[in-house]
């Protein structure tokens, strides 16, 4: 039908306005199974999160929505004098700005690392470094809190062998949520090296030798070469490990309830106690939204901090 | 080199004679091999945990090859704990949202890449600004959603919401976008229907981001704590890092065996295929991330 409506252009007017309307719709019905759900699952209650942030919604409530009470901004109030909020909100803060560089610059050192020195045995090293990224954060987070286990873990024992007592690294409110840095840093680096690895790839080489010919040093080629060509991966990778790092669950769920004395509560499982603990489901969607918020405001700081004209 | 120095003799440059260069790249090779045992071991230290018994596992300085190896941890699993169940239950779930996210995000992509009708910019900018929004947005209202639907603490409530992801829809337009308008036309010419087209053309062509979207999907899902630990209230419907997460904090907080083998459980099964399908993990990377 639309073929012979192309042959005969405009010839046939009537045709022509059919095979426009049913290739719209064509357009709408291959996307239609997609955006049902994704209306209905995704896109709604990113709006309905909004509106239940501003109500106090409670377990009595599920059955009739409308009968819970409109609060207006008392969740958003009441945020503000939450100390434990507060905790939470400086613990995953910490988590995101001490994490994020760290991730990067392990990725980074890893990947020029293999850029360079290994030749053959790339392969295998990558896949050693990209095994924490595929492995699950629950399984892993247990399997380091048997690791960090004072008294028998496996940490405590190699630092014991050269004479470092090591700490209580779980229990202690100075070492916990240093643990849990570390322990992000090393299931998350492998991801940023295998994108890293693939930006240096694409660096013409030519490049290189230019910057040797003029006697640059190695450090000198990678500040003024390698380092601006990268921007826009890093910006990527700072965005992407942001987003991750700013949704801590998994590893303090796990490895220390949050604790000790809420030293690694981080804002999603704050989210997770007042609105499944608690059942206040309202006020957990105040904060569910101030993660939210926090999460679009520092993307964009980092699109204005690391965007270079060249590339955008 | 010489020359160079000539030129700028108020900087000197460090001569990088080949010894030294040498040298330099040995130390790289140690740390990167310090990275690597660094990576590995936690691994084989789950492993070999898994078949000691408790007293070995208790013991200080801690021992490497389990001294009398025993497979009954990973039988208090199966028998006590009904592990097979938590299996079955993650796969089944991880395996219909891989299916759902590679139909329904090739169809959608399809659409965006290949097709024009109204409203199609608009549609791709909607999937584009909800690529960043994060799951703990939705938590509440989904759970909400869920109880009205009466649907907590079914399979469907972890499935629906991930059955149509924005990522998928991203990377399947920007796999398609390659595929030559021509080729497409040509079909069209011949009289062939738009679905059939979609069907014997472009899907075949796009084996390559079909196989990458099935890693990117089917990973999230089966790791995933968050959602289903909120939505799925009874032991036998738990997935496996739901029942992990809950054992190595309830009862079972100080049973390493147990917990070894548990997670031993949920590991190496992906360990398996990310062996057997590097390759392809690597492209999915690459193809999610880098073609922004």
């Amino acid at each position: 039908m639309s073929a012979a409506a192309l042959e005969h252009g405009q010839a046939v007017p009537r045709r022509t306005v059919w095979s426009r309307l049913s290739r719209h719709l064509t357009g709408w019905l291959f996307a239609l199974p997609w955006l049902v759900i994704f209306l209905v699952f995704l896109a709604i209650p990113i709006l309905a999160s909004l509106a239940l942030s501003f109500t106090g919604f409670g377990i009595a409530n599920l059955r009739d929505w409308f009968s819970a009470d409109f609060v207006g901004l008392d969740n958003y109030s009441k945020l503000l004098s939450d100390e434990r909020f507060h905790k939470a909100a400086r613990n995953t803060a910490i988590f995101v700005v001490v994490g994020v560089p760290l991730t990067l610059a392990s990725g980074l050192v890893a990947a020029l690392g293999l850029n360079q020195a290994i030749g053959r045995f790339q392969a295998l090293f990558r896949v050693g470094y990209y095994l924490p990224v595929v492995t699950s954060i629950v399984a892993i987070a247990v399997i380091w809190r048997y690791l960090l286990n004072p008294d028998f873990g496996l940490v405590n024992a190699v630092l014991g062998l050269v004479g470092i007592d090591g700490p209580n690294w779980l229990g202690e409110k100075s070492t916990a949520l240093a643990s849990i840095i570390a322990l992000g840093v090393w299931r998350n680096f492998g991801f940023d090296m295998v994108i890293f690895l693939a930006a240096l790839q694409g660096i013409n080489p030519v490049l290189y030798e230019a910057a040797k010919v003029d006697g640059a040093t190695p450090w000198a080629m990678f500040r003024r070469v390698t380092l601006p060509l990268l921007r826009p991966t890093i910006l990527f990778l700072a965005v992407i490990t942001s987003v991750g790092y700013l949704q801590l669950f998994e590893e303090p769920f796990v490895m220390t309830g949050g604790g000790p004395l809420d030293s690694t509560l981080s804002v999603a499982m704050y989210v997770y106690e007042q609105g499944f603990r608690f059942l206040n489901l309202g006020y957990a969607s105040a904060i569910a939204y101030a993660l939210f918020i926090a999460i679009v405001v520092l993307t964009f700081i980092q699109f204005r901090v690391l965007r270079s004209d060249e590339y955008v | 080199m010489a020359v160079d120095a000539a030129r700028h003799p108020a900087v000197p440059v460090p001569a990088t004679r080949p010894e030294e260069r040498e040298r330099r790249r040995w130390w790289l090779i140690a740390l990167l091999l310090l990275g690597l045992a660094l990576t590995v071991v936690p691994f084989l230290w789950m492993l070999l945990g898994s078949l000691k018994t408790q007293s070995e596992l208790l013991r200080q300085p801690p021992t490497w090859i389990p001294e009398s190896p025993t497979a009954d941890n990973y039988t208090r699993l199966w028998n006590r704990l009904d592990f097979p169940r938590f299996f079955w239950n993650s796969t089944l779930i991880s395996l219909l949202i891989t299916i759902a996210n590679v139909v329904f995000c090739s169809m959608i992509g399809y659409a965006l890449a290949k097709l024009r009708f109204a409203g199609r910019d608009l549609l791709f900018l909607l999937v584009i600004a909800t690529l960043l929004v994060p799951g703990t947005v939705t938590l509440v209202p989904l759970f909400v959603l869920m109880s009205k639907l009466n649907l907590v603490d079914t399979y469907w409530a972890v499935i629906l919401p991930a059955a149509a992801g924005p990522l998928g829809v991203f990377l399947m337009r920007q796999f398609m976008l390659a595929i030559p308008d021509d080729l497409l036309e040509a079909a069209r010419v011949d009289g062939a229907r738009e679905f059939t087209i979609f069907w014997k053309i472009v899907i075949p062509l796009s084996a390559p981001a079909i196989a990458a979207l099935g890693i990117v999907t089917f990973l999230p899902s089966w790791n995933a704590l968050l959602w289903p630990l909120v939505v799925l209230t009874s032991q036998e419907h738990y997935t496996l890092p739901v029942a992990l997460a809950i054992f190595s904090r309830g009862q079972f907080q100080a049973d390493y065996g147990l917990l070894m083998a548990g997670s031993v459980v949920l590991v190496v099964p992906v360990i398996i295929v990310f062996l057997l399908l590097q390759r392809h993990f690597t492209q999915s990377v690459t193809m999610t991330g880098i073609k922004g």
